[in-house]
């Protein structure tokens, strides 16, 4: 019954297109097709937000969309913005606050976190930590986090 | 773990839409936020999605005379980023950042959270509290579906083989309250609650208070906050979860209706 579909997307800038079974989800697509391997995979029922990644500008969980809904689409991931520097002052912030240790949520975390900055909403803390609730981070408890996030966007960073 | 296989057709009209999900194995796929987790859990095993996101008409937000029709493709975000959402069903807009997290938030649609009928999800507590109207759509013609008869029972509704949620017609009440528990930010609510009043008097709906959202009839017709807190227990009979009691849950089921009783009460 299944048939793979030809899809079209661009990812980072670069267009690709696949004939993909559709039961693969985006972030599998991104990791083994495409050898993205920043998007992590971690719950693959939209409980974690390691695998958040922006799909026509908005942050979406990559385990929650097929990759052949992603036809058409723009895609980009972790990879794609520490490239073109769009991360680098979050990613500066989350070094010198020391906001991860293993870092597998961390390119999640760093995505879901630039939805804001990106927003240029001046936020609280509760409204940081808000925003990030659909990130978990099983190290650091989120303060430093918070901290790196907050810097940011008020600018300081 | 990984969804089972499946085949895959995004329809590009409704009359395809139609045509597709008539097929054996068929179900429909809009947001894909709870669809999609019950694929990778291997809860559910289509044999054919129909996607129904290419649909422009599903997705539009409408002012009427008699209110507002929102489209079912209609996501969470654009719910939460309407202004004409906000002016005359502010409900929603107060239920909206209760829903899960930003990223699933873009994703979710209105018309998928009413067609899964989760009794522990924002949109149909809303639903019943408004008694709006859900319109399913199939290849013979429309039907208008009131929300209090349209959930049946757990995960279940009044949708018939063959037809599609399309949109949603929620009547303008300026005055309503939202309120939820939980845990966390974004997590299911332990019990929640959804109240609008107008001229008419006040509806009252609860989530997380059993099989689907609850419509507190007694408590809604009470005529003082001690005499609905007497009576909710007649309109609930909450079953319990692994970490509350049914008594608990009924406990903060009255805790929630004594914050939103002073905003439903002013005078119009």
């Amino acid at each position: 019954m299944e048939h793979a579909v030809e899809t079209t997307l661009t990812v980072n800038g670069t267009r690709v297109t696949r004939r993909i079974a559709p039961r693969v989800h985006l972030v599998d697509f991104l990791r083994e097709e495409l050898g993205l391997t920043g998007s992590h995979v971690g719950c693959e029922h939209g409980v974690c937000g390691a695998c958040t990644v922006r799909v026509n500008g908005e942050i979406v969980r990559g385990c929650l969309m097929l990759a052949v809904q992603a036809d058409g689409c723009t895609v980009d991931t972790v990879e794609g913005l520490s490239d073109s520097k769009e991360l680098a002052r979050l990613q500066k912030a989350f070094h010198q606050h020391n906001a991860l240790q293993c870092g597998f949520c961390t390119p999640g975390m760093l995505m879901a976190a630039q939805d804001l900055v990106r927003s240029g909403a001046k936020l609280s803390r509760e409204e940081i930590r808000a925003h990030i609730s659909g990130n978990y981070c099983r190290c650091t408890g989120y303060q430093a986090i918070v901290d790196a996030i907050e810097e940011t966007l008020h600018g300081q960073g | 773990m990984k969804a089972p296989p499946f085949a895959y057709a995004k329809a590009k009209s409704l009359a395809e839409a139609f045509e597709l999900i008539e097929r054996p194995g068929a179900k429909i796929l809009a947001g894909g936020q709870s669809l999609i987790p019950s694929l990778n859990m291997r809860l559910a095993s289509p044999e054919l999605l129909v996607d129904i996101t290419g649909l422009k008409d599903l997705k539009t937000i409408e002012l009427k005379p008699t209110g507002l029709r929102i489209g079912a493709l209609v996501t969470h975000a654009e719910l939460e980023k309407s202004d004409t959402v906000a002016t005359h069903a502010p409900l929603l807009a107060q239920a909206v950042p209760h829903i899960a997290h930003p990223a699933i938030r873009n994703r979710g649609t209105l018309g998928g959270s009413l067609a899964l009928a989760d009794p522990a999800a924002e949109y149909p507590a809303c639903a019943l509290a408004l008694n709006a109207t859900i319109v399913l759509a199939h290849r013979r013609g429309e039907r208008r579906v009131s929300a209090s008869h349209f959930f049946k029972g757990l995960f279940d509704t009044d949708i018939h083989a063959g037809e599609i949620v399309t949109a949603v017609e929620f009547p303008k009440v300026e005055r309503s309250v939202f309120l939820e528990l939980a845990r966390r930010q974004g997590d299911y609510a332990i019990v929640g609650l959804a109240g609008v009043a107008d001229a008419s008097g006040k509806r009252i709906a609860f989530l997380g208070a059993g099989a689907t959202p609850v419509f507190a009839s007694n408590a809604s017709r009470a005529v003082s906050l001690n005499a609905a807190l007497e009576v909710l227990g007649r309109d609930l009979d909450p079953p319990a979860d692994i970490y509350h009691s049914s008594a608990t849950k009924l406990h903060l089921a009255k805790v929630l209706l004594s914050r939103a009783w002073n905003t439903l009460s002013k005078p119009h």
